[in-house]
């Protein structure tokens, strides 16, 4: 499945990046430790975390992570957006916890095929 | 003249919620005079309350008492202002108050006891101290140095609270003015891991009297103060930091 169709299913709010959308998603992580998400995310995961700060997008662009989802309808700093912008690193946004988030995004890939 | 200062920067008091009630003004001067320290921060979280009470139990003593406190950001990283005005501090405590929702519940968390310098109770605060204030980390370390403030990262070789373990590294545009390292890492190790780019200091992070300088750094200054810390951290004027 990919970002895109993630983002439609679910209706996510895209920040930053739409011409990054269609990249095949692999899996997800959901963590707020950025060192653990650095030791422990997998390429083309779709990442589900609160922290805004602008190392999210260091972090998934090292990681090559399909995708940041904030959670709680967190807003990022200034610095965040400007960032994922500069990097083409999707920053999408969903009014859901990340165990809600989490368990929608577990069930598309789940029943994917 | 210069010469060496051992200093804790980092020691709460019984005002911090997770710090034993025997973290008094006096307990505290009385232990660190047993560790040889001359320079003490007094770090709580998210507040000031009790650090008149430490200068007060330090007069006449040869041990400099620095106005501190260990901020939480909203992305949970523990930044510790130290300030030579008390008033620094306390501004910095205003605005933080400001910015910390939530009230503290004793049974869970315990109690916010705020003493004069013979460790009677004056009262107790009721604000979430362990709670994370809404500013961001850069704007925390940005507000510290308006005041005059040293800006430094607590504990990052810890994964709890640290700017490493929840930012993942520290980001070039974030102009701290020191690492803090805990008595769990070696110098060497740390120096291996964090050293380089910014100053290491290590502290106790003391929340029972015999915590009390088991970490400490040495410094060759003037005096005990923050501005003269500052320069050994910068290396000026002959001022360092020894080890």
């Amino acid at each position: 499945m990919k970002v895109k169709n993630i983002i439609e299913k679910l209706s996510l709010n895209v920040l930053t990046a739409p011409d990054k959308l269609d990249i095949e998603v692999s899996g997800g992580y959901a963590s707020d430790l950025l060192s653990d998400v650095m030791a422990n995310a997998r390429p083309r995961n779709i990442w589900i975390t609160l922290q805004t700060h602008q190392n999210i997008v260091a972090v998934a662009k090292l990681r090559e992570l399909a995708a940041i989802v904030l959670v709680n309808n967190r807003t990022p700093e200034p610095e965040t957006l400007k960032s994922a912008e500069e990097e083409k690193v999707p920053l999408l946004v969903t009014g859901d916890s990340a165990f809600t988030i989490s368990w929608k995004i577990h069930a598309l890939l789940e029943h994917e095929d | 003249m210069l010469r060496a200062f051992k200093a804790d920067l980092h020691i709460h008091t019984c005002l911090s919620p997770c710090a034993d009630l025997e973290m008094s003004p006096r307990g505290i001067v009385r232990k660190a005079q047993e560790k040889n320290l001359e320079i003490v921060g007094i770090c709580d979280h998210n507040s000031a309350e009790n650090v008149l009470a430490l200068k007060d139990a330090a007069r006449d003593l040869p041990i400099s008492i620095l106005a501190g406190m260990e901020v939480t950001s909203h992305e949970e990283v523990h930044i510790l202002g130290l300030f030579d005005k008390p008033a620094g501090a306390l501004r910095l405590q205003e605005i933080i108050y400001g910015h910390l929702p939530g009230e503290n519940n004793e049974e869970a968390f315990g109690l916010q006891v705020v003493v004069n310098a013979a460790g009677e109770v004056q009262r107790f605060n009721t604000k979430l101290l362990i709670g994370a204030s809404t500013l961001a980390l850069e704007k925390v370390v940005s507000l510290i140095h308006s005041l005059d403030g040293l800006a430094i990262a607590a504990h990052v070789d810890r994964e709890g609270f640290s700017i490493i373990g929840h930012l993942g590294f520290i980001p070039d545009s974030l102009s701290i003015d020191a690492l803090e390292i805990s008595a769990a890492i070696s110098r060497e190790e740390a120096q291996q891991r964090f050293g380089g780019r910014w100053p290491l200091t290590a502290s106790s992070d003391a929340h029972s009297l015999d915590e009390i300088g088991r970490a400490s750094t040495s410094f060759w200054l003037a005096e005990g103060t923050v501005s003269e810390i500052r320069m050994a951290l910068l290396n000026r004027e002959g001022r360092k930091v020894l080890n």
